[in-house]
């Protein structure tokens, strides 16, 4: 089996997990007392945003890895994480609002979490736009790390300005639902979800890979 | 004075080959021409043994390190709102000239380009002989021992070509080593001790110049190209 | 470290003479920062909106935009007859490149800044008086943050299509940071508020400075070798 074979296997075995997981949040997962049926989208939204976070964490060690190695495969890795991390934030970005017009009253809004998101986003597509913009393979590849780098450590420092100095920070306007307060059904069916997310993300960057190693093989035939 | 082994580079993931197991070694007095069509990789091999690419395989050396080289290539590498003075200045202090001695060495190497009337002018305003004269003066600041020149004949006229072939030809000899790479035969050739022909990344044929004359090489080096054409 | 050093100072004095020959880019980012804070002026409703509450952000937001005008020129004052070319083959250590283009862009966003400041107080009647230190402590910690990165992103994109475009798009997401800080510090200089609320954003200024000029320290040469 191919590696693009097996990617598609995980994101279809993952898609069909997705189903069962949702199947269980809408139907054996208790009602959250305060914010009712909107509330279920946080099993999509949450494990959504951190594999966002886990994809742009990748990147830059596989930048850091690329600097010194100057492995290509390590760079295929890194586009292909930050074409998929793209794809998660655009979920937390759409879901996010969807749950916070019922919840919050508003579309939209600067909370930190919210935020930061956005920034992941704004990172992921300027590193893409980057992408785009340098003809030269091991130029891109080395300008990509540099960015992937950088990223890493603004985003390192988001949650630095949000952890360390939370009185500075806009506190969010309405409960959130956090993960210690969270009954043991709801986090079960969480941490389902992160890990069928999980399984995704392992599924897409590996077809995404395999796109990589097709286009740079034809560039030697 | 320099020395490559085994070198290779090629680009855009091994599609382009600039450089196909090049070695060479040059002594002080000595030239090498290397003639090659464009792309045949001649700058790459220049910018290899100036540590401005780093080869993938093979090595190379110049002795005395990157403050014993000097570039000329066809842009100047010089900042057009400065003047051709502080230009050279600037460049000195670059490459560690003592600062007492900086602007004794300017006027010196500005003398012997027979630059010293346009010192003060900004670089913008020279025209592109004038402007490769000063490129020169800029390469020489800092008394290269080896002295790397890509394509220097490019735009200038035959007047200006023939000018620049005289001052290549004193600055040889004196302990000093030259790598011209050109795609023109008839503008290198005469100033050669070693000839190359480059074609594809390869040198094809490397030899010394034993006597041979200028229209000899060039029509050599015709038969070289046609060869791999055809 | 001596050698490090004269090479950072002849590099930054090189710029800077450039800039003084030439001074297109200086009038044109001084003229450009006139030019905001007037948009400003008009794009705000005087009866709804006092001066006060949006002067922070206009302020920051100025001075954002006219410090990418100034990165963008860093580098391509090097494409000029490959001068960039030049400097990498010449001995010259690549931090040392870093660093003086560093210094000679944050002289350049400093005119600027001086020039916009008092044109700011002006314009929106904002006392500064009283906070004038403080201000400029913030100034230079939020400057400083914006050039480190600022240089670094600028040498990359000199070689990329769309040179002038991308910078933006690569450099403002890292800029939104500092520039959250600087507003909130601010803010709160410019409503009395005691210099201990401060204290704490000049502090996470002051750690992003110094996280990001490491770093740049550290990748900058990936970005200018060939």
């Amino acid at each position: 089996m191919t590696m693009a074979q097996k990617g598609r296997w995980l994101v279809v075995t993952g898609l069909v997990l997705l189903g069962g997981v949702y199947v269980r949040a809408l139907a054996f997962t208790p009602v959250e007392r305060f914010q009712g049926p909107a509330q279920k989208i946080f099993y999509v939204h949450v494990p959504a945003a951190v594999t966002t976070e886990l994809a742009v964490i990748l990147l830059g060690l596989a930048g850091v890895f690329y600097l010194f190695l100057k492995d290509p495969r390590l760079d295929r890795f890194a586009e292909s994480s930050a074409e998929v991390g793209t794809v998660f934030a655009s979920i937390v970005l759409t879901t996010g609002p969807i749950w916070g017009k019922p919840i919050w009253g508003t579309w939209w809004t600067w909370d930190a979490r919210l935020t930061s998101t956005l920034f992941l986003f704004f990172l992921l597509v300027g590193y893409q736009v980057l992408r785009g913009a340098v003809p030269d393979g091991s130029l891109r590849a080395r300008y990509s790390a540099v960015l992937g780098i950088c990223a890493v450590v603004l985003v390192g420092f988001i949650h630095l300005s949000v952890y360390l100095f939370p009185t500075l920070h806009p506190q969010p306007i309405v409960l959130k639902p956090s993960k210690p307060s969270l009954p043991g059904e709801m986090l079960l069916t969480l941490l389902l979800s992160f890990g069928v997310f999980l399984l995704l993300y392992v599924g897409f960057v590996m077809q995404r890979y395999a796109i990589a190693t097709r286009r740079a093989e034809s560039f030697h035939g | 004075m320099l020395w490559a082994e085994g070198l290779r580079h090629a680009f855009n993931q091994g599609r382009v080959v600039a450089l196909d197991d090049v070695s060479f070694n040059l002594a002080a007095g000595q030239t090498l021409a290397i003639f090659g069509p464009n792309g045949a990789g001649k700058t790459t091999l220049l910018k290899v043994l100036a540590g401005l690419i780093r080869p993938q395989a093979g090595s190379a050396r110049v002795a005395g390190g990157r403050r014993a080289i000097g570039w000329i290539g066809h842009q100047s590498q010089l900042y057009g709102h400065l003047s051709v003075r502080e230009n050279l200045l600037f460049w000195a202090s670059l490459y560690g000239v003592p600062r007492a001695e900086r602007g004794a060495r300017a006027t010196d190497v500005l003398a012997r380009l027979g630059m010293t009337d346009r010192a003060e002018q900004p670089v913008w305003s020279l025209s592109r002989g004038l402007v490769q004269r000063a490129a020169i003066a800029k390469a020489l600041i800092h008394e290269p021992r080896v002295l790397l020149l890509d394509e220097p004949f490019t735009g200038l006229d035959l007047g200006a070509a023939a000018e620049l072939r005289a001052l290549l030809a004193a600055l040889r000899g004196a302990g000093r080593a030259l790598v011209l790479a050109t795609h023109n035969v008839d503008e290198g050739a005469e100033l050669a001790t070693d000839v190359a022909f480059q074609l594809r990344g390869r040198f094809v044929q490397y030899a010394p110049r034993a006597g041979r004359g200028s229209a000899e090489i060039a029509e050599a080096y015709r038969r070289a190209v046609a060869g791999t054409n055809g | 470290m001596g050698e490090l050093l004269r090479q950072t100072w002849t590099i930054a004095r090189k710029d800077l003479l450039l800039e003084f020959r030439s001074r297109t880019a200086i009038v044109s980012a001084v003229v450009f920062t006139a030019l905001v804070l007037t948009v400003f002026n008009f794009g705000r409703d005087p009866t709804a909106v006092s001066a006060l509450d949006l002067a922070p952000s206009i302020l920051w937001v100025t001075f954002t935009f006219a410090a990418m005008l100034g990165l963008n020129r860093a580098f391509q004052l090097e494409l000029e007859n490959q001068a960039l070319e030049g400097l990498l083959i010449s001995p010259l250590d690549r931090r040392s490149l870093y660093w003086g283009k560093l210094l000679a862009n944050l002289a350049f966003v400093a005119v600027v800044e001086a020039v916009g400041l008092p044109l700011f107080v002006l314009f929106f009647n904002v006392p500064v008086g009283r906070v004038l230190l403080p201000l400029l402590a913030v100034m230079a910690l939020a400057t400083l943050g914006f050039v480190a990165v600022g240089t670094l992103f600028s040498a990359m994109v000199v070689r990329t299509r769309f040179a002038e475009l991308m910078l933006p798009v690569l450099l403002l997401p890292f800029l939104l940071l500092p520039l959250t800080y600087a507003v909130q510090a601010t803010a709160r200089l410019l409503a009395d508020r005691p210099l201990s609320e401060v204290a704490g954003w000049l502090r996470l200024l002051a750690a992003y400075d110094i996280v990001f000029f490491a770093v740049a320290s550290w990748l900058f040469p990936y970005t200018v070798d060939e």
